[in-house]
């Protein structure tokens, strides 16, 4: 966006820098999908969105329970003499059984192997608003935070933008499966202390997005160990914690510290509903953090992202409901597993390998081979190819900082079978045509690239459409941004 | 291995340990009253009348009988159900064009259609709370300042300046001319702001007022633009009351003066909105940012994803909001039935000799009580508080809590409570001011209309809009009054 100056002064720094993440030139993939949705009638030649990581995939047992329980609902003629009662209910520690129920719920989704303590459920704008409020409670401005990459590329916004605080990849390999070890994350804490970056704590999403896989115990333990040795925060965004379809298990970190020495007021934990039950437009974001001067924080900070108490009210009864929210879980599962199977064998039956995992609603793709050469710049121009030609919205792993160019997450679950079929049908065609076409596709690209960004596009954000968790409506982060990637905040040069 | 805790409080953030959020304060005993002894007619009728809360319960009979007739804009009924996945997974930071739309029609209803505000321009935010902190976000550097002339709003404490570091210079308003915002005023505080090198990027103003439920003129609305158009500053309008006027002079938005005036830059210009009072659904959390300057409102579009309306909410009130005759209806009936309310509570202390300021809007009364002051100080204000609290049992706000400049008001709310303890309240009002009559009968002419009427705060559930669950931000601090 273009600020004149005279409305650059009239506006804050933070109003007026690029800290949101929303401009980069990967805004013409977008453009690509809006201009042209696949439809399976009306457009069967358009883009797929393979971009968004929604689980829409259980609906149906939702909308049965929601059926069969009129009085979860202030709407109803059951529910509506609660109606006055809840829609003046703005108490920020939140209606009693919404947070019993997330409580159990999140235990359960722990496979019961820890209690959670509703006392401690602290509300936000979903887990965009948690991750936001965990950092404004426990880092300033300049302050830093580690994060393992590839990592959800919505945290330059969430964790950066409003609160000042910087982050400092630490770069996992492929060599290894993407694991976060104790040496890279050493390496990058004391890169920072030599640059005199103050590192507040680590924050990691486990399940990982875009990697969709979970960490083991003895990862949990090694970065539990990290933080209580160096007394620093460590922040666990739990968000696909069920969306896990086959083992390992998913372990919470709150399980791990039960059998450990830690500090407990360095552990910190962000969950949501919004992927593990498809309800991201009910902006159910929770904080739980084992210091209570963090919780009493946070719930103080609550007030701007509380959850709407009728929302509230909802899934208090429905996630209360044992019997649901067992079969819920074994059912999404099971389909999210059966989902992923059918892409993952599919790609494989074309050579295109995935790393193994086991979780999320996406898996992570390896494209190396396809690349033209190992660099952002080919990998940028074969995901203009797969947008343009293949026509698959798919992020490019760059948007995730991975440090290796070539890998791209493409999600499974928000689209009919019958999408699913026409998808790999695409990339089976695409990849068969063999390098030969991809090399002279690339080269067209690349031309048409650099005319682009001669004519210095900047698109416009027209459609009123889906909000793109990944890559923030509909923006992604570049790796050519023009913010400047600094030396300082990157573990590696 | 030996655990090591460190001091607490060097693991947070200085956001996390400073006390901006205004929750810790010495009123908090106040609370602990209510809390302790909450009244109830029948199970406890001598416990603490809650009327330092300001809701809207007056017309929730009205709702209940739409939603019941509109079973379809509810996505959990038979007939909604089919829409609950779309919505469900809604989660666009445009908002939902219908809601957008709802919302924009009923804004401009509420300014008597005097003014037509563009759907496209509808930002979310998590209640006002949320949208007057997303604003200051897109307006102010920490450090900067802002305008906020009082008394107003304790909230603002918290919402403006916590987390974004912004500092409140208030603009002394006089009980003298009934607390108008005078252009010497502002100018007064601005140029105190700019000797201690503060820079000030605006002025907020809520109108109508809180606690004063006043609204402004069109004199003084004009003379606050013409004020941040020569100063290049912003103006942001918290107009989350403009539904609760019930009587005249009627609600001015600025919307609409701005409309006439050509010498105005419109990207200075900034109204926040909200559903929680003039609705009652303040659990709903529905907060608008709506922003003249296209800037603004692109930057506060994307941080509303800190913030944004569940989907599910904005369903339900995008059909409410768009059904013109219930909208209608509703705004009469509840202009009606603040009107009756409010006439009750202030004929019955008139009768008592007890005055308060003219207010035509509001779900509260701003009464004065300087008369029963045994000094003209803070100190004897919150001596009057204690009493009202403890004797009287009545959880009314002292207006120091407003940051007022003038001891011995009290911001008195009347709409969250039912007839028969509206009854209740005003007989021990009457009770305690002839009572005192009587044992003051030897004192000065003036000193029957003095009463002590000492309200206490004593709720730690409910969030209290005034004063932050459940204690209020002190005044004492130098630092951000325009007057030493």
């Amino acid at each position: 966006m273009e600020f004149t100056r005279k409305n650059r002064q009239l506006l804050s720094r933070i109003a007026t820098n690029d800290r949101h993440g929303e401009n980069s030139p990967y805004f013409d993939g977008w453009k690509a999908y809006d201009s042209s949705p696949f439809h399976p009638i009306h457009n069967p030649d358009g883009v797929i969105q393979m971009g968004l990581a929604e689980n829409p995939l259980s609906f149906d047992l939702i909308e049965k329970w929601i059926r069969e329980n009129p009085d979860a609902s202030i709407c109803t003629a059951e529910g509506l003499d609660k109606f006055k009662h809840i829609a003046i209910y703005q108490d920020y520690h939140g209606l009693r059984e919404f947070r019993e129920a997330v409580a159990k719920f999140m235990g359960r989704v722990g496979g019961n192997r820890v209690t959670f303590d509703p006392n401690s459920i602290v509300m936000s704008g979903g887990a965009t608003g948690a991750n936001e409020t965990v950092i404004f409670c426990l880092a300033d401005p300049g302050d830093a935070f580690l994060v393992p990459s590839p990592y959800y590329a919505g945290f330059a916004r969430d964790l950066r933008w409003r609160t000042g605080v910087e982050i400092v990849p630490v770069h996992c390999k492929s060599s290894n499966n993407f694991r976060i070890t104790r040496a890279a994350l050493e390496e990058a804490y004391e890169k920072a202390q030599r640059s005199n970056i103050n590192i507040k704590g680590v924050i990691i999403t486990n399940p990982s997005n875009p990697l969709g896989t979970v960490l083991d115990k003895e990862t949990l333990r090694s970065i539990v160990s990290f933080v209580t040795d160096k007394n620093i925060h460590l922040v666990s965004d739990e968000i696909y914690a069920a969306t896990v379809f086959s083992s390992p298990r998913f372990i919470s970190v709150a399980e791990v510290m039960q059998d450990m020495d830690c500090n407990r007021d360095l552990i910190h934990i962000v969950y949501s509903l919004s992927k593990d039950m498809g309800f991201p437009g009910f902006r159910v974001g929770i904080v739980y953090s084992f210091n209570d001067d963090v919780t009493n924080c946070a719930r103080k900070m609550s007030s701007f992202g509380l959850v709407s108490s009728q929302t509230q009210f909802l899934l208090a009864s429905m996630l209360s409901d044992d019997e649901f929210v067992g079969n819920f879980l074994r059912e999404s599962s099971k389909r999210l597993a059966k989902r992923h199977h059918v892409f993952t064998k599919g790609l494989e039956e074309v050579g295109i390998s995935t790393i193994k995992s086991n979780a999320g609603l996406f898996f992570w793709m390896d494209m190396r081979q396809l690349l033209k050469e190992q660099t952002t710049k080919a990998e940028t121009e074969l995901w203009r190819v797969i947008i343009n030609k293949v026509k698959l919205n798919v992020s490019p792993g760059s948007s995730f900082q991975c440090s290796e160019p070539g890998w791209f997450r493409v999600c499974f679950a928000n689209m009919d079978d019958k999408t699913v079929e026409v998808a790999l049908d695409r990339i089976r065609e695409f990849v068969l045509q063999g390098k030969e076409e991809t090399k002279l596709e690339a080269d067209k690209s690349q031309a048409q690239a650099q005319r682009w960004r001669k004519q210095n596009l900047r698109l416009s954000f027209s459609s009123s459409r889906l909000y793109d968790e990944s890559l923030m409506s509909p923006h992604m982060i570049s790796p050519h941004s023009p913010i400047p990637h600094s030396p300082l905040v990157r573990a590696r040069t | 291995m030996e655990i090591k805790r460190k001091n607490k409080t060097q693991l947070l953030s200085k956001i996390a340990t400073n006390d901006r959020h205004g929750e810790n304060s010495p009123y908090f005993d106040g609370w602990k009253a209510y809390d302790n002894n909450p009244f109830h007619p029948t199970q406890n009728p001598n416990g603490v009348i809650q009327m330092g809360l300001a809701e809207n319960k007056l017309c929730f009979d009205l709702i209940k009988k739409w939603i019941m007739e509109n079973p379809d804009a509810s996505i959990c009924t038979a007939g909604g159900v089919d829409k609950f996945k779309d919505v469900a997974i809604f989660q666009d930071y445009h908002g939902l064009k219908e809601f957008r739309e709802a919302i924009a029609k009923f804004m401009g209803r509420v300014g008597g259609n005097k003014v037509t505000f563009d759907a496209s321009r509808i930002v979310m935010s998590s209640g006002a709370t949320g949208a007057n902190e997303t604003i200051m976000f897109c307006l102010v550097n920490p450090g900067d300042a802002f305008l906020v002339p009082s008394p107003y709003y304790p909230g603002f404490a918290r919402d403006l300046r916590w987390r974004t570091g912004l500092e409140i210079v208030p603009v002394d308003c006089k009980s003298s001319n009934n607390f108008r915002i005078t252009r010497a005023a502002m100018e007064d505080a601005y140029e105190k702001a700019q000797k201690w090198n503060l820079n000030v990027k605006g002025i907020i103003i809520a109108n109508p007022s809180n606690p004063l439920g006043t609204t402004l003129d069109i004199e003084t609305m004009r003379s606050l633009v013409a004020f941040v158009n020569e100063k290049n500053i912003h103006l942001v309008c918290d107009e989350i009351y403009a539904a609760t006027v019930f009587d005249s002079p009627r609600f001015v938005s600025v919307a609409e003066v701005i409309q006439d005036m050509d010498c105005c830059n419109r990207d200075l210009i900034h109204i926040v909105y909200s559903l929680s009072k003039d609705m009652g659904i303040p659990g709903f959390r529905v907060g608008i940012v709506y922003s003249f300057n296209d800037d603004v409102m692109l930057c506060a579009r994307k941080m509303s994803s800190f913030g944004l309306v569940s989907s599910q909410t904005q369903y339900l009130l995008a059909s409410m909001l768009s059904d013109d005759g219930f909208v209608g209806n509703f705004l009469r009936e509840s202009s009606k039935r603040l009107a009756k309310r409010h006439y009750v509570f202030t004929k019955g202390l008139e009768q008592v000799g007890i005055s308060c300021l003219t207010s035509n809007a509001g779900l509260f009364f701003w009464m004065d009580m300087r008369l029963l002051l045994k000094e003209q100080s803070f100190e004897g204000e919150i001596e009057l508080w204690r009493v009202i609290l403890n004797e009287v049992k009545l959880n009314v706000s002292p207006g120091s809590s407003f940051q007022c400049s003038e001891p011995g008001w009290f911001r008195v709310c009347f709409a969250n409570m039912d007839d028969e303890t509206v009854e209740v309240a005003l007989n021990r009002i009457r009770a305690f001011v002839l009572n005192r009559e009587n044992q003051e009968s030897n004192r000065s002419k003036r000193c029957w209309r003095k009463k002590h009427l000492r309200l206490s705060f004593s709720s730690t559930r409910l969030y209290d809009e005034t004063i932050m669950s459940p204690c209020m931000i002190s005044p004492h601090s130098p630092l951000v009054r325009a007057k030493t």
